[in-house]
């Protein structure tokens, strides 16, 4: 499990802020199995007996035994030596088995703990950190964890006792020789960590090399069309020699560092059993010491690297254990911003009147010192009675989608309230309410899994017959059937990728499943071509009737059929009517309508009677 | 075995280092071996006969044998990992030249990231088969011979008690191998689905909270969490049950050799000093077992990689340079098909059947049909993307074939459906096909391209970094990045693929002006879009099934072509009815 240096120089760097508080707090997970530890330290104990008396025994034999002839004595020291051996294995697989049972559930548990907490978080959470970033700290900081519970714990309880047992067991034997071979073990130790620190760097350039050769590889393959269509194959290729040369060379000088670490512990060994021989040998002729302890010490030496070595290693991998295990821990303990209550209401059925009163938002939730600038509604207003369909129309940046995302509370407004029903919608147990509607982004998230759950995520348990129902609606049937397996393809990353209009076809199936008493569509088919969008407004019509609905699109044809379009600007609400209301009041809508049009027409054009 | 041959002979340039390597090699691993000797003579010569000298001089020969193995451990490893990471340097460029060459065919049918593997996993496993198996294996063969010899040359019975453990140790190796090394890998499979979860929970935050799915979620985390716990007790108990138990027989060994050689060191058959060599030769003599189990997984896991690599690069170019293929001289603009017919590979349908026409320079081309009709595969056969199965396509009375890639695409300017944006400056992107462009000649394009306003307004202007890592930019304002892009390169031929993604009013136009000033003054080909694009069009050309149907302007084709009135309305009707409105 010795992981050597390259394995030390691998590990993330940081230090936890507080050690003693988070090392405690690790404690407490590992609490419950307090029995299993009991076991594992009476059991280390005895492994070490066995580790530190093997040798003492083998001397014995070579002094005793061989030295005086005597076969009788033979035989019982071997006798002996067996058990020791077979004890010495059985204690240590069991303090392995026991340890990396307690590790493997201990981070299990962790991990479980942790995603349930993600769970609970807001979207203002999500927002502030990126999905990269968050992904690769949590896999990142639970492996180090992993290393640690896993292996290291194992390693270093063993190899604690193993070093006090064969240190006693020196010392007993002869006092000279032990302050003879201890000499090498501050050497051992200081070497190991300077080593560690210059292979850490020499690591970090690799890293980061090797970071720049991968975004170029992914980066060009995924752009090779456009790289050969602008005749840029060799300017590519440079720069991909140089960013290749540059991860060899990291790599050939990390190398000269942990290529020389191994030789040198070697030699430091060898020293030590030149200092053995070469003393002992002194001693022997003194006769001060017998050539049976020698012998044993000539396997204490040996012995005695192993340990240093481990210790010296999980002094590391203890520290960045500690670091990612902070990390984690605060995001374990990271507010949950909307708590379930047990005063809030639970729901089973909306009508689906939604109202405004007043809405001031803006995504930095603190008060005070931000300007006017910040806010993304302004003291919005309105009323949606049961049934209504409303279309949000106004530049990128006005502010539709954060209006929208209020109704299904994936944020609390800064001022004033959302009301669902006439009750506002932070008085409602969170889930239920979400259930009662549906939402579809104009990026369709799809899972790794098959279109026919992709589309199951709107309603859990809904048949297959409803799936493909469903499907049909949103005109994508067709298009899932063209599919390698129909309703079985897996898609997602490692599955068949779909153009953005098709993605947001399953997105609709989705939704259409869901049977939602309300549905905002934010943009749902700006990527599907103007014809099939045409059918899915006649499937979403007939699913609509008598359902709230909340449509933001940037095709103006798309909300005409809206009862009452809001036109917001900056966050605020400029104008509401239907779209003869707003034609013939001749404002900004009237204004946009114009402008979109005059953009399908051009002006040499006369339009045809 | 031929392959592993063409892998070995990327070495060639490397051999002197590689040789280096290999000596070093042989030379620390004889002075492992020859250190238990000397110990032995420590032992015998001057221990056991109270002689000092053989003391003294054993020690220091000890030292200078492990100073020796020390340097020679550190050649070794140090001009091992340089050969094994130029060797990579050289696999990675030449795969990574492959991908950059490889049709838009090719392109189609793999997946980006399997050409990934390729460039990083692959190489890599085969790198450190390079780096560490191919010389371990040779010195796991002097361990073995070398320890053997000295067992046996020292006392055959001691010796063929120390084999008896043999057969026993490489059970429990097998099993390690057969058994618990499978585990690990079914470990990582089952961390990789449990991340997949973890991911696509926080990446798809947004529609999980939408839908109220968090019960659900972590009903799907623990289902993986639970089976990865599973997976990692299972191996667990493996890795208890086998490592103690190979150190145990590995004890066994010396105790055999203590016990039995204890009689014969009685006897005077052997020394005390050989004795003690004899326990150090049995260590020896196990570490080479398990080098060899090791170095036999490696060596399937590098031949898989391998075999890939190969493949990749023995992959035939469908589209290239013919060998007496000429410079495309500057191009006029005149394009014509003749009874061009393509058929994508694996597949039995013509995507273009017989299609003919002729267009002369500075026309505007709108290219109309229904999905399917094989529109893009049109366009892409003029800057040679694929080859056509029969026919031809000449530009100037060149045929495509007949002229080098890089002097005809060079002089094709085109916008693709979906803009990719690299990784780098704004600046850098939109001179991506000239990276020698000038300042001004940037600025030019991309204020021509209806871009200049909002780049400015940007924190830093046109040195904005943009893609994976960058700023993010909207559908409309990537697509005018990319028109500045063709602007730039003022190709006599332009391709364009008109994006479907809806903008809003205000960008709307401002593309449409950006496209009207891109088109002028050269012959256009347009997968159109926009009816207006349809109309001004000096030429449209109607696709079905991949055939031609109609070809002529759009009040020729109103009036001779019924199939042109249903795609109009149906393509177009909703922005008709538009016009109707007013």
């Amino acid at each position: 499990m010795w992981r050597g240096i390259q394995g030390i120089a691998e590990l993330p760097e940081g230090k936890a802020a507080n050690t003693s508080v988070t090392a405690k707090r690790l404690g407490v997970y590992l609490a419950p199995y307090w029995r299993n530890f009991v076991g594992i330290i009476f059991l280390s104990i005895i492994g070490a007996i066995t580790q530190a008396g093997a040798p003492i025994l083998i001397g014995m034999t070579v002094d005793k035994a061989i030295g005086t002839k005597n076969t009788t004595l033979l035989w019982q020291y071997m006798v002996v030596l067996l058990v020791f051996y077979v004890v010495g294995a059985i204690s240590s697989r069991l303090t392995f088995q026991y340890m990396g049972q307690v590790g493997q559930r201990t981070i299990a548990h962790m991990r479980s703990e942790l995603f349930g907490h993600l769970q609970k978080l807001s979207l203002r959470f999500f927002d502030k950190n990126p999905a990269g970033d968050l992904m690769s700290r949590i896999v990142n900081d639970i492996d180090v964890i992993t290393q640690l519970l896993g292996q290291g714990l194992v390693m270093i309880i063993g190899n604690l006792f193993t070093l006090v047992g064969i240190v006693i067991a020196m010392v007993l034997l002869d006092w000279r020789l032990s302050i003879a071979s201890f000499l090498l073990i501050p050497v051992l130790f200081i070497m190991t960590q300077l080593f560690a620190a210059s292979a850490r760097r020499a690591f970090r350039k690799t890293r980061e090399s090797i970071g720049d050769v991968s975004s170029d590889i992914q980066e060009e393959i995924a752009g090779v069309k456009v790289a050969q269509a602008f005749t840029r194959t060799d300017v590519n290729r440079e720069r991909f020699s140089q960013r290749n040369a540059a991860n060899r060379d990291a790599n050939v000088s990390a190398t000269a560092i942990t290529a020389a670490f191994g030789p040198l512990v070697d030699v430091l060994a060898a020293l030590g059993i030149a200092i053995v021989a070469g003393y002992g040998g002194y001693l022997v002729l003194q006769d001060q010491v017998t050539p049976g302890i020698v012998v044993a010490f000539l396997s204490y030496v040996a012995f005695f690297f192993r340990p240093i070595q481990a210790l010296s290693q999980f002094y590391t991998t203890a520290q960045s254990a500690l670091a990612a295990a902070e990390r984690t821990f605060n995001l374990i303990d990271h507010p949950v911003d909307m708590p379930e209550l047990p005063t809030q209401l639970p729901v089973t059925h909306i009508d689906g009147a939604v109202t405004f009163d007043h809405v001031w938002f803006r995504y930095d939730a603190r008060q005070g010192q931000s300007g006017d600038a910040d806010w993304v509604l302004q003291d919005v207003s309105l009323q949606v009675k049961p049934g209504e369909m409303i279309a949000l129309v106004g530049p990128t940046g006005s502010g539709k989608t954060s209006l929208v995302s209020l109704i299904s509370r994936l944020y609390d407004v800064t001022q004033g309230s959302v009301a669902i029903d006439g009750v506002n919608v932070s008085e409602y147990q969170l889930t239920p309410l979400r259930h009662q509607m549906s939402m579809v982004l104009q990026e369709t998230f799809l899972f790794s899994d098959s279109v026919k759950e992709n589309i199951r995520y709107g309603k859990l348990d809904a048949t297959d017959d409803d799936v493909i129902a469903a499907a049909t609606d949103a005109n994508a049937h067709e298009l899932i059937m063209s599919l390698p397996q129909g309703y079985d393809t897996i898609l997602g990353a490692k599955g068949v990728a779909l153009s953005q209009g098709q993605r947001q076809l399953i997105g609709i199936a989705r939704a259409i499943l869901a049977k939602p008493n309300i549905l905002i569509l934010d943009e749902a088919t700006s990527s599907v071509d103007t014809r099939t969008e045409v059918l899915i407004q006649q499937a979403l019509e007939r699913l609509l009737r008598g359902r709230t609905s909340f449509v933001i699109a940037h095709r103006l044809s798309t909300i005409r059929g809206a009862d009452r379009i809001v036109v917001l600007d900056h966050g605020k609400v400029m104008e509401i009517g239907s779209h003869d209301q707003l034609m013939a009041a001749g404002g900004m809508y009237a204004d946009l309508y114009q402008r979109q049009f005059a953009s399908l027409v051009t002006p040499a054009a006369t339009p045809a009677e | 075995m031929l392959l592993f041959r063409r892998m070995l002979s990327l070495l060639k340039p490397h051999w002197l280092l590689f040789t280096g390597a290999w000596l070093s090699l042989v030379l620390s691993t004889g002075a492992n071996l020859v250190s238990p000797m000397i110990l032995r003579s420590v032992l015998d010569d001057g221990i056991s006969a109270r002689a000092w000298a053989p003391i003294l001089s054993g020690t220091l020969l000890l030292v200078g044998l492990a100073i020796v193995r020390g340097l020679f451990g550190f050649t070794q490893s140090y001009w091992s990992e340089k050969v094994s990471q130029s060797f990579a340097f050289d696999l990675r460029n030449n795969l990574f030249e492959k991908i950059q060459t490889l049709s838009f065919a090719y392109h189609d049918r793999t997946q980006a990231g399997q050409l990934m593997t390729r460039l990083t996993s692959d190489v890599e496993q085969v790198r450190s088969f390079v780096a560490s198996a191919l010389l371990q294996f040779i010195s796991a063969l002097m361990l073995l011979v070398g320890s053997l010899y000295a067992l046996f040359s020292m006392n055959w019975q001691l010796a063929l008690v120390a084999l008896v453990f043999i057969p026993p140790s490489m059970v429990v190796l097998g099993y390690f191998m057969q058994v618990v090394r499978p585990m690990f890998s079914v470990i990582q499979e089952r961390l990789g689905m449990l991340n997949v979860v973890l991911q696509e929970n926080i990446s798809g935050a947004r529609l999980v909270k939408v839908f109220g799915r968090e019960a659900h979620e972590e009903a799907r985390f623990a289902v993986k969490n639970e089976s990865l716990l599973e997976m990692n007790l299972k191996s667990v108990v493996a890795i208890a049950s086998s490592f103690p138990i190979i150190f145990l027989i590995n004890n066994l060994g010396t105790l055999g050799i203590l016990w039995v050689g204890g009689y014969k060191t009685m006897s005077g058959e052997i020394s005390i000093g050989e004795l003690i060599a004899f326990t150090t030769y049995l260590s020896l003599l196990f570490q080479p077992l398990f080098m060899l189990g090791m170095i036999a997984a490696q060596i399937t896991r590098a031949s898989v990689s391998n075999e890939r690599i190969f493949e990749l690069l023995d992959t035939k170019q469908d589209v290239e340079d013919s060998p007496n293929a000429i410079v495309m001289p500057a191009v006029q603009g005149h394009v014509r098909f003749d009874n061009v017919t393509l058929r994508y590979a694996g597949s039995a349908n013509k995507v273009l059947d017989g299609v003919s026409f002729d267009i002369p320079a500075g026309t505007t081309v709108a290219i109309l049909g229904t999905t399917g009709s094989g529109k893009s595969s049109l366009i892409n056969l003029i800057p040679r993307f694929y080859d056509a199965n029969s026919g031809a396509i000449i530009i100037d009375d060149h045929d495509v074939r007949s002229v080098t890639l890089d002097s005809l695409r060079s002089q094709i300017g085109i916008v693709l459906q979906e803009t990719t944006l690299f990784s780098g400056t704004i600046r850098a992107n939109i001179a991506y096909g000239r990276p020698d462009a000038s300042d001004a000649e940037v600025l030019e394009a991309a204020k021509r391209a209806q871009a200049d306003a909002y780049i400015q307004e940007l924190p830093q202007g046109y040195d904005t970094i943009v893609g994976e890592k960058g700023v993010g930019l909207s559908g409309g304002q990537r697509q005018r990045i990319a028109i500045a892009r063709a602007l730039l390169l003022d190709p006599k031929i332009l391709i364009l693929d008109d994006s479907t993604s809806a903008v809003d009013a205000e960008t709307e136009f401002k593309i449409q002006q950006a496209l009207d000033d891109l088109m002028h003054n050269r012959t256009s080909f347009v997968i159109a879009q926009r009816i207006s694009t349809v109309r001004n069009a000096d030429v449209i050309l109607l696709l079905d099934g991949g055939k031609i149907i109609g070809q002529g302007s759009h009040d020729d084709l109103l009036r001779d072509n019924a199939v042109y009135g249903d795609i109009i309305d149906s393509q177009f009707g909703h922005q008709l009815a538009h016009e109707g409105v007013i």
